[in-house]
């Protein structure tokens, strides 16, 4: 049964623009994270990927800059409930970065400097889904945004969108992250609203 | 960052329910403190939040996330909501929200920004603005559990009249520090003069590093980012240092 809020009107998204259940939009670009913001420079930043024998790939800044990057225009959704549209973002697609790397594995757990952890199926990061972001609109990625790099899966909700990312291990077994494990969905897409555990 | 279990529930689906307004208390010029009645409700640690559903005649609906301000209590919850001048939902639950209305909700989310009264270590509560609310949920629930652990809030705000939860403040509780940092509009009394949190405020007015205390900043983004830098700077342990914020 649903509960009609007596004098409640609320505002329509506006034309032509398609929200997932639940959310609303929003033309400012909310900070959502569970720590103290890292400052990490481009000159110590390395990212590695691990699969799932042990084998380790790693690049420094100036290795990621030499690779071969996309400008993605993508919306964002954020599980506590803002959308956002049309955000541009210049990066690395993970299908570049994951080229040369042989992996049997089907689970990715993306870590952070910070600490922080999230899991997404290896799927999701490959064919044109996911980039390793260092630009958002023009300008170097900010701290309280992810910089200087930050993973970027929009088709998720952002919280697997890992900021301040420095590694991915290839994994045969999924494993939850931070949020995973507090009661947040363990796939999270939002056009089936999968927030929280069970949903 | 250490990992938390939500006790109880885990894998449950948490499910929409209805509550009723029973009561609403003014708390400043544009804050208010929405009192419901939530059948079957599980209760909640200090912290967390609920999502709000709202849907009008046509169906058209939306949710909105809000920290609970009350220490869990039976079917009783309570919310404290402030008017966004451009708000979607915050004006209605404000303003037009009346005893006898209903609302559905469901919850409680989150468990990592919340205090359970086994932790006995000193807390640090930093609240910019209305980012106060689930840290007077923290202090409710540590009077209500008997809880000696020391507390000592920091509260940026910007002057006298925004002051959310004057009296009980006011009243306060053995073993909590107030300090009140007003960064517009300081009352002549107050023993700094206006301005933004400083690091000197979080020295004079927090615990030192080595007592290992658990610091939980709220507010908006721009408080919560310099607030959590000075801690930090200060030698607090990242992974010690729990933050909610909002607002863009």
């Amino acid at each position: 049964m649903t509960i009609i809020s007596r004098g409640f009107h609320g505002r329509r998204p506006s034309e032509g623009t398609k929200l997932p259940p639940g959310q609303y939009e929003t033309n400012g670009f909310p900070v959502l994270s569970a720590g103290p913001t890292p400052h990490v420079e481009k000159s110590s930043w390395e990212l590695s990927v691990t699969t799932e024998d042990g084998r380790r790939h790693t690049w420094d800044w100036a290795a990621l800059m030499a690779l071969p990057s996309e400008s993605p225009t993508v919306d964002l959704h954020c599980v506590t409930k803002w959308s956002k549209f049309g955000t541009e973002w210049r990066g690395v697609s993970l299908d570049v970065l994951l080229a040369d790397v042989e992996t049997a594995a089907e689970y990715a757990l993306v870590t952070s400097y910070g600490g922080y952890t999230t899991n997404v199926p290896l799927a999701d990061l490959l064919d044109g889904k996911a980039w390793i972001t260092y630009s958002y609109d023009g300008d170097d990625l900010a701290p309280e945004h992810g910089g200087p790099a930050r993973l970027l899966v929009p088709h998720l909700y952002l919280w697997k969108s890992a900021k301040w990312v420095r590694g991915i291990e290839l994994l045969e077994s999924d494993t939850p992250g931070f949020w995973e494990t507090v009661g947040y969905h363990n796939y999270g897409d939002p056009w089936r609203e999968q927030r929280y555990q069970g949903d | 960052m250490a990992r938390t279990a939500v006790p109880g529930r885990l894998g449950d689906r948490l499910c929409w329910r209805v509550a009723e307004v029973t009561g609403r208390r003014v708390e400043s010029p544009t804050a208010v403190t929405v009192v419901l009645d939530v059948p079957d409700w599980p209760g909640h640690l200090a912290g967390q939040h609920v999502d709000v559903r709202l849907t009008a005649e046509d169906g058209y609906s939306t949710q909105r996330s809000y920290s609970i301000a009350s220490a869990s209590d039976g079917q009783r919850l309570e919310l404290t909501v402030q008017r966004l001048p451009d708000g979607e939902v915050s004006p209605y639950l404000v303003d037009e929200l009346k005893p006898g209305d209903q609302l559905e909700l469901r919850g409680p989310v989150g468990g990592w920004f919340v205090w359970g009264q086994d932790q006995t270590e000193p807390i640090l509560l930093v609240a910019g603005g209305s980012g106060l609310v689930p840290l007077m949920c923290m202090i409710r629930a540590r009077e209500m559990a008997g809880s000696r652990a020391p507390f000592r809030l920091l509260y940026s705000v910007r002057g006298p009249d925004e002051l959310l939860y004057r009296s009980e403040l006011r009243e306060g509780s053995p073993g909590l520090d107030i300090s009140y940092l007003y960064t517009r509009q300081a009352p002549p009394d107050a023993p700094r003069p206006p301005g933004r949190v400083a690091p000197h405020d979080l020295v004079r007015n927090g615990w030192p590093p080595d007592f290992g205390p658990t610091c939980y900043v709220c507010g908006p983004t721009g408080f919560v980012e310099k607030a959590t830098a000075y801690l930090v700077l200060l030698g607090h342990a990242p992974e010690r240092v729990r933050t909610e914020r909002f607002g863009g």
